[in-house]
């Protein structure tokens, strides 16, 4: 299991956030968020696309105003020290894009220059060393490949070494190599560098692997909040037992320990809802009552909750 | 805010549609030089035909000071083209890019991003309206030398060589203001938009429609001709007649600066106002 940090540590709450709210016109795009991040979390913002994610970033980072609510980063008021608080936050909000006609530390020095930090080629270098772009410094961002923007996006969100590091999706778009190193930069940050983070993102297992606490929202409200490890340890497994004698495999289920867990029929796989451990024992049963197994297929019960909520987005 | 203006001029002198403007005042410049060079003794000869039936005339007219106000005069109307061109990029550009998010979620103030965007803007058009000057002033002077000007207007002017360049000074001096005006309303229009085209059609249609408007002989129309910011615009000419109407240069000077610190101030508010949604 992954330490959970913001355990061990203090319980310094570097994002507050009650009651967010905005509004479109008619179109309500993040109703009522209530969150915490707190230092040296790996925060996973979840949900489908259209949740409402994508807005809560740009409310954090005050790209937009909020309707209603309020948001403390750092235990400042966002609305009335917004300088002093960006100074310590770096972020990318969907794809960074740069000046595609200047190169890669010309962007990055443009940028320093107004953070105010330090510019120096030597640093500049470090930067885009550390995310892997020291040979393509003085290349132009318009011969970047989607994956070195990505990575070059990184690295001006790093450039003033902040505390906080708010990443909207950053692994968009990119190859499975790619994914990988994003990755293994962001726990490097988190674990080496000791930076807080909020990651948003619509894949499940990404959260699962980077952050140690996560939100799912949807249609801009929280639908869950907590430690990943607690979520998913609490949480049960849908399996699908696919077996040859459906008729004769329901009759004997219900008259055993097993009809409080069976759920429901479907062509000719059986579902239940179980904890891990009880799977095998399950499986055992079923062979030992002459029933033939062809597959069994465990899905943990959040992914299937996201999955319909992400499905149920794109309908 | 110097480091931030200067990062404005860096990134306004690395984009290639900067030097559109100085590149076409750069080619028609010449061509009207070279033009007048073969032909400027006819042009010379039908412009003063019913004057040489009263004076006789000596000395070099057709020199560098006559050549640069016929210059003058006949591109100040297309200078606005080319100034939209930054002027209509300067906020929308970075909307277009996305790069409005890299900026702004810097510790930087709308109120500095805005004023340095802008003061960016007007050294730009100061720069254009330079590059003008040392074209059709300074090469013409070069090559045609100098001597008394010629203006023809409701009535002939002929000023003395050393009664000259100040003229050319101011004209170019208040021109600068009319076009950092136009180069203001550009930048308010992008200011509301996410593309670079929208500010600069809008910017010509507006000053297409005033010119419009000003030149039907509608006693209406006439009527609103003052409060039309195209009609102080062309005011740089009243320092080519004798005497200069101070009077009416300082009223259209202050309704320009008007306008230019208008739209600034509209742009900054609604600015400061708006969502980041690109």
């Amino acid at each position: 299991m992954r330490p959970l940090r913001s355990r061990i540590l203090d319980n310094e709450k570097i994002i507050e956030v009650h009651g967010l709210t905005k509004k479109f016109k008619n179109l309500t795009a993040v109703n009522n968020l209530e969150l915490n991040v707190y230092r040296g979390d790996v925060f996973g913002f979840l949900g489908p696309n259209g949740a409402g994610k994508s807005t809560t970033i740009r409310m954090l980072l005050s790209l937009i105003q909020p309707t209603e609510g309020t948001i403390k980063i750092f235990g400042k008021d966002l609305r009335k020290e917004r300088l002093e608080i960006l100074k310590r936050i770096g972020g990318i909000v969907e794809r960074p894009d740069f000046y595609l006609y200047l190169t890669a530390i010309k962007n990055l020095e443009i940028l320093g220059k107004i953070s105010e930090t330090d510019v120096s080629k030597k640093r500049l270098m470090e930067i885009l060393e550390l995310v892997g772009l020291e040979k393509r410094y003085n290349s132009k961002v318009k011969t970047f490949s989607h994956g070195m923007k990505q990575r070059l996006g990184l690295a001006q969100a790093l450039l003033h070494d902040p505390d906080l590091i708010i990443l909207d999706e950053p692994t968009t778009g990119l190859d499975p190599q790619g994914i990988k190193e994003i990755r293994d930069l962001i726990i490097y940050l988190s674990k080496e560098k000791q930076k807080t983070i909020f990651l948003s993102s619509h894949i499940l297992k990404e959260v699962q692997i980077i952050a140690n606490r996560m939100i799912i929202i949807n249609k801009g409200t929280t639908q869950i909040e907590g430690y990943v490890d607690e979520l998913l340890s609490a949480d049960k497994f849908s399996v699908s037992f696919e077996v040859n004698n459906l008729n004769s495999a329901i009759e004997l289920v219900k008259n055993s320990k097993w009809q409080n867990s069976y759920k429901e029929k479907l062509k000719n796989e059986l579902i239940f809802e179980l904890q891990q451990e009880e799977i095998p024992q399950l499986n055992k049963f079923f062979v030992e009552n002459n029933i033939e197994i062809n597959s069994v297929i465990p899905t943990r019960s959040l992914e299937n909750y996201f999955l319909k909520i992400t499905e149920g987005s794109r309908e | 805010m110097t480091a931030l203006v200067l990062l404005e001029l860096q990134k306004i002198f690395r984009k290639l549609r900067t030097y559109i403007g100085f590149i076409a005042i750069g080619i028609i410049v010449p061509i009207v030089q070279v033009a007048l060079y073969i032909e400027g003794e006819k042009y010379i000869n039908f412009a003063t035909q019913n004057l040489k039936q009263s004076f006789m005339l000596v000395g070099n007219l057709l020199n560098g000071f006559l050549i640069a106000n016929i210059i003058l005069q006949s591109l100040f109307i297309q200078i606005p083209f080319l100034i939209v061109l930054v002027g209509g990029d300067l906020l929308a550009g970075e909307a277009t890019a996305g790069t409005y998010r890299m900026l702004l979620t810097r510790p930087l103030s709308r109120f500095k991003l805005i004023t340095s965007k802008f003061i960016a803007g007007i050294v730009y058009t100061n720069l254009l309206i330079l590059w003008l000057a040392i074209l059709s002033l300074g090469v013409s002077v070069l090559i045609f030398g100098t001597g008394e000007m010629i203006v023809l207007r409701d009535k002939v002017y002929i000023f003395a060589e050393k009664d000259v360049l100040w003229r050319f000074v101011l004209s170019y001096g208040f021109a600068a203001l009319s076009m950092t005006t136009v180069m203001s309303l550009s930048f308010l229009f992008s200011s509301l938009v996410e593309n670079a085209i929208g500010p600069i059609v809008a910017t010509m249609a507006v000053i297409i429609i005033f010119l419009i408007l000003s030149a039907l002989p509608i006693d209406f129309l006439q009527n609103i001709k003052p409060f039309l910011f195209i009609t102080h615009m062309t005011e740089w000419r009243a320092f080519m007649v004798d005497p200069v109407d101070y009077g009416s240069v300082v009223t259209s000077g202050l309704v320009l600066l008007g306008h230019i610190i208008g739209f600034y101030l509209i742009t900054l508010y609604l600015f400061i106002k708006k969502d980041i949604l690109s």
